[in-house]
């Protein structure tokens, strides 16, 4: 898997700290989408019709934690005797394999110092959500809009659109909680 | 493994195969480090680098069959050459050569030696016999005559067990494990005097740990005191020659319980000035430029000579891109 595979630009709702990755449908289990949240990379990963978003930057060496390999935990009662916990909760990173827990960002490799930013992710219907208004600290005019690719700027013109009424299930990811200590 | 002939090399740490970092396969195909523009993308554009040397691992050094380790290595050194050096000027090669058969490695040094798009004679760390060994001269002549110094890089399998005490279970002694065969071929290199036979020789150790060094050196020189007489042809204190002749790369980073103990090892014997920075990219083990170092005050310039002065010290005027056309 490439480095960046940023698919797209998420859009902001309701105070600015809230944002739209994308449809249920987007991320189907099993599945991830890497995406751009206002200017940070975050990763959005169904697990069994539970989603996770952690940070797309490993905080060992920075590499693109949400390329890696989803994987569970390992335990061994004996040497050579192996099972699997948890599988598809533990992302390895693409460098140098640590291991983070999905569902806390804690990293069991030097677990008293290291852990990746989580945020929270709720499933909201999409006639609850209201595009944030671009304001002074909030979002661009581009980051708002799902379908700007990054870094161009809004043109002049504007056809005339009408106004569609939008009731699917939305996968919103909060940026705004405190890290976690 | 003796014999093979595959790239592939271990499929080991778990989930790494090739024991390479995930994300660096190709999009468009092809082993990790295959692909010059992907490598580009992701390795030369994304630090800046203005030089990486190749270091080819293929196991064209440890085959049985004399004349087909020897095509082998000619095969990958002209793939160096067509595939990476002439395409892309950043990038120096390294010449493969059939270590374990000395008069064929010195002719694919004097095929090659004078070419400007190759810095360094590639050797594994794990061969036949340790490489001290007179069978291994013809390697440091044809390196004198041709003022190339030589890389030793960890790996090869050579048939001996990687410790001096048997064959272990796991990978992770493996790696761990590999800084033992480092110091017992730099210990080889220097008794049996290859560096009095071949005072102008210039040796980097790679991928083997650094931080061994400074009590190796205090080692051998207290065993000298007392056993010189075994070794006439020395004329210096082991750790002479090691001030003299011997550079090391930095990837695996040593990495202290606390940080300023780097610092403390860098003013030991000759670290400073001779560690030559290195990524191992595109192994799992790969080191980020702007994130390996640990996070402490390194002696003032330190950056400077692990980036750029000890590299150019170690490999000269070679290491530096070709004006072109
Ligand atoms: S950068 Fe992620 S494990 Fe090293």
């Amino acid at each position: 898997m490439a480095a960046s595979q940023v698919s797209n630009v998420a859009l902001g709702v309701d105070d600015g700290t809230r944002f739209v990755v994308g449809t249920v449908d987007d991320i189907p289990p099993g599945s991830r989408k890497v995406i751009l949240v206002n200017g940070r990379e975050i990763g959005v990963f169904n697990v069994n019709g539970e989603y996770f978003a952690v940070l797309n930057r490993c905080p060992h060496q920075g590499g693109p934690l949400c390329s890696g390999r989803q994987t569970g935990f390992l335990v061994a009662p004996l040497p050579g005797e192996y099972q699997l916990s948890r599988p598809g909760e533990v992302i390895r990173c693409p460098w140098h394999g640590w291991e983070f827990d999905l569902r806390t960002g804690q990293s069991w490799c030097e677990p008293s110092k290291v852990r990746v930013r989580r945020y929270d992710v709720s499933v909201e219907s999409g006639e609850t959500l209201v595009a944030a208004v671009p304001g002074e600290d909030g979002p661009t005019e581009a980051e708002t809009d799902p379908l700007a690719p990054p870094g161009l700027v809004k043109g002049p013109y504007k056809a005339e659109t009408f106004p569609v009424s939008i009731e699917q299930q939305y996968i919103v990811v909060d940026v705004g909680g405190r890290r976690p200590s | 493994m003796l014999g093979r002939w595959s790239y592939s090399g271990t499929n080991y740490p778990k989930e790494s195969p090739n024991a390479a970092r995930v994300d660096s396969w190709p999009p468009a195909g092809g082993p990790p480090g295959s692909n010059l523009p992907f490598l580009r993308e992701q390795l030369l554009d994304e630090w800046g680098i203005d030089i990486a040397i190749n270091n080819p691992l293929f196991h064209s050094a440890v085959q049985r069959h004399p004349h087909y380790t020897a095509a082998l290595a000619r095969a990958i050194n002209e793939w160096q050459i067509g595939e990476w050096t002439d395409p892309e000027p950043r990038i120096k090669a390294s010449i493969c050569v059939p270590q374990e058969e000395g008069d064929l490695a010195a002719a694919e040094i004097d095929r090659l030696g004078d070419d400007p798009n190759f810095v360094q004679i590639l050797l594994v760390i794990r061969g036949a016999e340790p490489l001290g060994r007179r069978r291994y001269w013809p390697i440091y002549e044809a390196a004198v005559r041709h003022n190339l110094p030589i890389g030793i890089h960890f790996g090869g399998q050579g048939g001996n067990p990687l410790t001096g005490t048997g064959w272990p279970s796991y990978y992770i002694e493996d790696h761990t494990g590999m800084a033992q065969s480092f110091q017992g071929q730099l210990t080889s290199l220097i008794f049996e005097g290859v560096f009095e036979q071949f005072p102008t020789l210039r040796v980097c150790l790679i991928e083997g740990g650094f931080a061994w060094l400074p009590t190796l050196m205090w080692r051998m020189d207290a065993a000298y005191k007392r056993l010189h007489e075994e070794v006439p042809h020395l004329k210096k204190l082991p750790s002479e020659y090691i001030r003299d002749h011997i550079w090391l790369s930095t990837q695996p980073m040593e990495e202290p319980f606390k940080p300023h103990q780097f610092t403390q090892l860098l003013r030991h014997g000759t670290l400073a000035d001779r560690l030559i920075f290195a990524t191992d990219y595109p192994h799992w083990d790969f080191d980020a430029p702007d994130q390996a170092l640990p996070k402490t005050k390194l002696p003032e310039e330190f950056e400077q000579k692990l980036f750029f002065q000890n590299a150019l010290d170690f490999y000269g005027e070679r290491l530096l891109p070709r004006v072109r056309g």
